[in-house]
Formats: structure tokens, C-alpha cells, sequence
């Protein structure tokens, strides 16, 4: 129980997905201009993450590596992620307007998102149990919120600051990434003293 | 873009500084910033990437007659899956060393939309040869890019180069910005350089990267996929040639990542 929280808090605010494992840069970037936009696509990262953990590990774990076919987990994997888009995308459509309305768009976006891939391979690079495994993904999908969240208020503030013209837009942006990231240093430590 | 055809050198040399893939179109930005941390792994994981740039670029525009229209999306991720599979063993057999510290970023060259956009722009739609050329000028571009964000972290951060120390940076002098080597430093130097290249091709080539951004030639980047509306209602009238990944329309007010919206006056 205890090892559960703690790899869900230390994903969250230590191993940042976003800030300091640099997974979905991109749509960090691209999507980040307005509240709205960006949590739905945080909500779709996070079901995405989780249904494509529940699905990829029980593959690796029982079909690829019993049969020392571990080495093929790259291609299974992006497969079984696309697959899992499509099929949500299909099941949310008829079965849950609203939750569709909310995420749908952005489903099909996140089948070249690399923190979805990623963190299916570090699941299994840490060889984590199954339990630890769906903790990460949630871990990983809350990061990747709070830090779009966080990062969403930032940039409303940039848009009407005076910046110098090769600064413009992207360097701007990038750089108070960086120091959002700084801010989320000074986590490190936290989690020790409060599950060690 | 097939309308224009241009020579082999000019594909060749595009990439580095006119289309820069990492600094001027900003895609692939995920390994950049985790991976250059010191100058030989950016130069490795440059090398590896243009590997299966050049070999995905080869073998899909080879394949451009077989593959149909409707499923290529999916081909293309299974034939770069592949091949990115071929590029672990081959450094886990010769570079072990590179391979420990590029870990999970080697696999997740599949998802690079470089990739998948060059296979889509140009693979598709070239022949094999000035497919190769044009593998080899993107790659050529990211891993150059790679490599001076490399050294400039691994310089300043570290105060070696290659592994080597840097004779000016030692104690009593100056001494290495810690920063630099970690997650907050990777997006000070990326920003700092985007806005060098943006003052470089402002320069050069009298123009915005703005304009050089082609949104129809990056299906896998944010660009194309947040702006399907554009897409759907362009491949409505120009046929096959343009394709949306998604399905659905996305809010027109997402952007690229560092581009300016048209009305800001600035365009020349």
C-alpha cells in the first residue's frame, strides 16, 4: 500500500512526466494556450494511459516475455495503442456523449503521443507489479495535468508581456518552462521523508 | 510541393538551418531535451535517428505503389516500429554504454513525428533517391541540432566536452552551471537557441519560420493534427494529396507550438 503511494506521488511531483522525464512535450507546447483545450486532452492522456497499462502489461507479461519475445515490445505496443484509440474513440462515441463531447477530439492525437508509449515502457523497465504498474500510468496522467494546468496560467500571463522580438512565442514559452521546472526541484526530497 | 521539384543538393541541405527540424518546425522536441544532457549522447542519438530516418524513408517510398491510401497511417507506424527495433539491438550490441543512457528514448523514435512527417511529405510522394537525400539533410539538421545542444550543456553544465575538461573550467576559476544539466536547463538552452534560429533564417532567408511551416507536410506534428479542420477542408478539394489523422475537427485556436496567429500584423 504504502509502495503504491509512493510511486503515485513521486510520478506526480518528482518524475514530473512533463517537466522532468520530457514525455508530451509537444502537446504540452501545442495545447497550452487555453484551459479548456488543455484538459481535455489531460483527461484523454489519463483514460488513454490507463485502459493501453491494463492492456500492454498483461501482453508482455503473459505472451512476449514467457516466450523471450520481449524484444518485440516496441511494435506490439504502438499497435495495441493505436488499436486501444480507435476502439475508445468508437465505445465513447455511442456510449458516453458528454464524456466524448469533453475528450473526444483529442483522442485520436494521442496515438503519436510519446508519454503514452513511454510510460507503458518504463512500466516495464522498472518491472513493476501490475497494481504499481496502473498506479504509475495514474501518476503519470496527473502529472501531466497539474503541469498543463499550472503552465496554462503562465502562458495567459506571457501573451501580454513585453518580450524582445527573436523571443517571441516559442522561446518565450520554452522558457518559462524551464523555470516551472525549477519550481517542481524543490519537491525532490519530499517523498522520501514522507513514505521513506 | 511535387509542382516545384527541387535539385538533390537543395533537399540535402535544406534541413540544417532553412528547415531545421528541431529549432526551426519544433518537432521531436521530447528526446531532444532528454537525451542532450552531454554531447555524446545528442551525437548518438542523432546518428540513431537519422539511421531510421534514411531506412524508413527508403523503404516507404520504395513501398509507396503497394501500401493503399486507407491503412498507410498504420503501415508506416508498424514499418518505423521496426526498424526502430533493428537500431536498439545494433547499439545494445555495439554501444552498450550509449544504449544505458538513452534508454527508453531509443524505442520512443517510433513515436518521433519527424519520422512519421518526412515518410508522409516526401517518402510518400519521391522516389527513392531524393527520398534519401532528403533522410539524410533532416537528419543531418537534427543531429547537428542534437549535438550543439549537447555541448553547450555538457560545456557549461559540466565543464567538459566529449569527456574531456574543459582546461578554463576548473576550481578557483570559473566553474560549471549546474542548471544547464538538468530538465529546467534543457528548455533555457532549446529556447535560447529556437530564438537564435529565428533571428538566423529571419536573416538568411528574409522570412519567418512561420512561413516555412508547412502544415500539410507535418501530419505527425501538433501543428496537423490540432488544425484538422484546415486539413479535412483542404483534402476535400485537393484530393488524396492531403490526409487528416484525425477524425474529428479540433478549435482552430491551437496552434503550433511558437507560431504567431496570422493577424498579428507581423507577416511580410
Amino acid at each position: 500500500m504504502q509502495e503504491m503511494f509512493k510511486i503515485l506521488f513521486s510520478v506526480i511531483l518528482i518524475d514530473n512526466l512533463v517537466l522532468s522525464r520530457f514525455l508530451g512535450v509537444c502537446s504540452f507546447l501545442g495545447l497550452t494556450k487555453d484551459l479548456k483545450n488543455s484538459m481535455g486532452m489531460s483527461v484523454a492522456v489519463i483514460f488513454v494511459m490507463l485502459v493501453s497499462t491494463a492492456i500492454t502489461y498483461p501482453i508482455y507479461s503473459s505472451l512476449l516475455a514467457p516466450y523471450g519475445l520481449g524484444y518485440l515490445q516496441t511494435v506490439v505496443f504502438i499497435l495495441v495503442i493505436a488499436a486501444t484509440v480507435q476502439v475508445l474513440e468508437a465505445v465513447i462515441r455511442k456510449t458516453m456523449p458528454p464524456l466524448y463531447e469533453a475528450m473526444g477530439i483529442f483522442l485520436p492525437l494521442i496515438t503519436t503521443n510519446c508519454a503514452i508509449l513511454g510510460v507503458m515502457l518504463i512500466n516495464i523497465q522498472e518491472s513493476y507489479s501490475f497494481v504499481n504498474a496502473i498506479m504509475n500510468s495514474l501518476g503519470a496522467g496527473l502529472g501531466y495535468t497539474l503541469a498543463m494546468f499550472l503552465f496554462v496560467g503562465v502562458r495567459e500571463k506571457l501573451e501580454t508581456a513585453d518580450i524582445p522580438d527573436a523571443f517571441k512565442g516559442l522561446p518565450s514559452t520554452l522558457t518559462a518552462a524551464s523555470i516551472l521546472s525549477v519550481s517542481f526541484m524543490g519537491f525532490s526530497g519530499v517523498i522520501e521523508n514522507l513514505f521513506g | 510541393m511535387a509542382k516545384n521539384k527541387k535539385s538533390l543538393s537543395y533537399e540535402l541541405i535544406k534541413g540544417i538551418v532553412k528547415e531545421n527540424p528541431l529549432f526551426v518546425l519544433v518537432l521531436g522536441t521530447c528526446p531532444a531535451l532528454a537525451v542532450t544532457t552531454s554531447a555524446f549522447n545528442g551525437l548518438g542519438m542523432g546518428i540513431a535517428f537519422t539511421f531510421v530516418l534514411i531506412m524508413s524513408n527508403v523503404v516507404i517510398s520504395a513501398l509507396r505503389k503497394v501500401i493503399p491510401d486507407s491503412v498507410r497511417i498504420p503501415a508506416y507506424i508498424t514499418i518505423i516500429a521496426s526498424l526502430v527495433t533493428i537500431v536498439e539491438f545494433l547499439l545494445k550490441a555495439y554501444t552498450p554504454e550509449l544504449d544505458q543512457s538513452l534508454g527508453i528514448f531509443i524505442p520512443l523514435i517510433t513515436v518521433n513525428c519527424i519520422i512519421l512527417g518526412r515518410a508522409e511529405a516526401f517518402a510518400n510522394r519521391n522516389g527513392v533517391l531524393a527520398s534519401i537525400m532528403d533522410a539524410i539533410g533532416m537528419g543531418l539538421g537534427f543531429t547537428l541540432a542534437l549535438l550543439l545542444m549537447g555541448s553547450l550543456r555538457e560545456i557549461l553544465g559540466f565543464g567538459t566536452f566529449f569527456g574531456i575538461n574543459m582546461p578554463w573550467i576548473r576550481e578557483g576559476g570559473l566553474r560549471p552551471i549546474g542548471i544547464l544539466a538538468l530538465p529546467a536547463g534543457g528548455f533555457a538552452v532549446f529556447g535560447v537557441l529556437v530564438a537564435v534560429f529565428n533571428k538566423m533564417n529571419h536573416r538568411w532567408y528574409s522570412r519567418k519560420p512561420d512561413d516555412i511551416m508547412d502544415r500539410r507536410n507535418y501530419p505527425g506534428s501538433i501543428s496537423a493534427r490540432t488544425d484538422s479542420p484546415f486539413i479535412s477542408a483542404e483534402s476535400a478539394s485537393a484530393g488524396t494529396e492531403a490526409i487528416a489523422i484525425a477524425e474529428g475537427s479540433v478549435p482552430e485556436s491551437m496552434t503550433e507550438p511558437g507560431e504567431r496567429s496570422l493577424s498579428s500584423g507581423e507577416r511580410k
